[in-house]
């Protein structure tokens, strides 16, 4: 009875372990999805739908694996569609509008930094499918790295005006990084067994990695004393509704709809 | 390179041939490199195949119509889709890489070779259509995930490169 309400409560974390990695994934590739068809030139906008692709195909991996783990009878799409706000586990910097092509660059910039190194580690797991999902993700993630590195690059070290719009992008969006190093009690948890990447272990590297591109992009590394958080909790910034309300739309209209 | 020991069979094999990559029809999965494994067991054929990218569209498609092949010739299929280890470019067979230049596609190099084709450093991506190597890249992402746009400065035309994934 004890140990089995302990594997109970451990299968919940992982599930909701899964969500704080997978959700990032699952956001980003929407607010990116966004752009099909918007994109500033034919090159970038495939671009950057192509990553959402690649975001979402992780995604689905993730999902198949919490689905498949769930105590409940759920389906990757119940999980992807048919959560409540609160129930999102990601990260506000994800969640930041497309206000412009250097916030869509910026966004991309710290997340993926980000994404790398919690994939390298993840690696290390002692879950199996988690481990494999990140072999795969990492040759994804590392193009993306490079295509959202450029192009801090060339728009920082760019004209005037690219100068200055990336700054105010990185400047404005900053405040949202710190949160990717906060853990949870389920990442704790997750931790603890073996099967989770302490984050906070990935700060300094992060910083590191980052600052060598914003130096070499000519651009001002943002000196900040107040971050935000909350999207590892499910409190999100105003944006999340909206996204959510497109995303799920078809879900909620036509329950277990299917293409 | 790693040779990856992959259990085809011989019986399963030349169905399974047959069967194209949807988005690129000269080449076969087999050269593509994402069967995995195919094991028979009296009348039931049973196949593990894993994705290119994680996003990769054609994945469904492929599992489909490995079940209808398999199917039409008489067997009962199943599919998987597995994970591990992960697709690299290197699984794409000389046959799969000459058919690729023959359709147009620049077929994927070595990892460094590619890591200085992508960044702009030195030009060594040979344009399918004439051959030449004076090509620059025009985008690190192409038509899908797994290509590149380049185009070539001789003969002018744009063409896809199979990039590396390693
Ligand atoms: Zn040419």
């Amino acid at each position: 009875m004890n140990s089995e309400k302990k594997d109970s409560r451990l299968h919940e974390n992982k599930i909701k372990y899964i969500y704080g990695i997978a959700d990032n994934s699952l956001i980003l590739g929407q607010r990116l999805g966004e752009l099909t068809g918007h994109g500033p030139t034919l090159e970038t906008d495939i671009a950057l739908t192509n990553i959402s692709l690649d975001l979402f195909g992780q995604v689905r991996s993730y999902f198949q694996y919490a689905a498949q783990i769930s105590e409940k009878e759920v389906t990757e799409d119940d999980l992807a569609f048919l959560r409540t706000e609160r129930e999102y586990l990601n990260v506000l910097l994800v969640e930041q509008p497309n206000t412009d092509f250097a916030y869509t660059i910026g966004r991309q910039f710290l997340f993926d930094h980000f994404h790398i190194l919690l994939m390298m580690h993840l690696q290390n797991s002692k879950d199996d499918t988690l481990v494999a999902i990140a072999k795969k993700s990492i040759k994804e993630v590392n193009y993306h790295k490079r295509f959202s590195s450029d192009w801090i690059k060339r728009l920082g070290d760019g004209t005037e005006e690219s100068k200055e719009k990336m700054q105010t992008a990185i400047n404005d969006l900053w405040r949202f990084t710190d949160e990717l190093f906060h853990t949870t009690e389920a990442d704790e948890e997750m931790i603890k067994a073996g099967v989770g990447v302490d984050v906070k272990t990935l700060k300094e590297t992060y910083y590191k990695n980052v600052s060598e591109v914003l130096e070499e992009a000519t651009l001002e590394i943002p000196d900040l004393k107040y971050f935000q958080k909350g999207g590892k909790d499910g409190i999100h910034t105003e944006h999340m509704g909206f996204i959510l309300s497109d995303m799920q739309y078809m879900q909620r209209t036509y329950p277990g709809m299917k293409w | 390179m790693v040779e990856e020991k992959v259990h085809i069979n011989k019986e399963l094999e030349p169905i399974l041939r047959e069967v194209p990559d949807p988005e690129i029809p000269v080449l076969s999965i087999i050269d593509l490199g994402v069967v995995r494994e195919a094991r028979l067991e009296g009348k039931k054929a049973s196949v593990k195949i894993t994705p290119t990218y994680s996003g990769c569209p054609a994945m469904d498609v492929i599992g489909d119509d490995i079940v209808t092949a398999l199917t039409n010739a008489g067997y009962q299929a199943k599919v998987d889709l597995i994970l591990a280890p992960a697709w690299s470019t290197d699984w794409i067979t000389e046959k799969g890489r000459k058919a690729l230049e023959d359709y147009g596609i620049a077929p994927p190099m070595d990892a460094s070779a590619d890591k200085k084709a992508l960044l702009g450093e030195e030009k060594l991506v040979k344009c399918p259509q004439c051959g030449s190597k004076n090509t620059h890249l025009v985008s690190q992402f192409g038509s899908t995930a797994c290509k590149a746009l380049f185009k070539c400065d001789d003969c002018q035309e744009p063409f896809d490169y199979f990039k590396c994934l390693i």
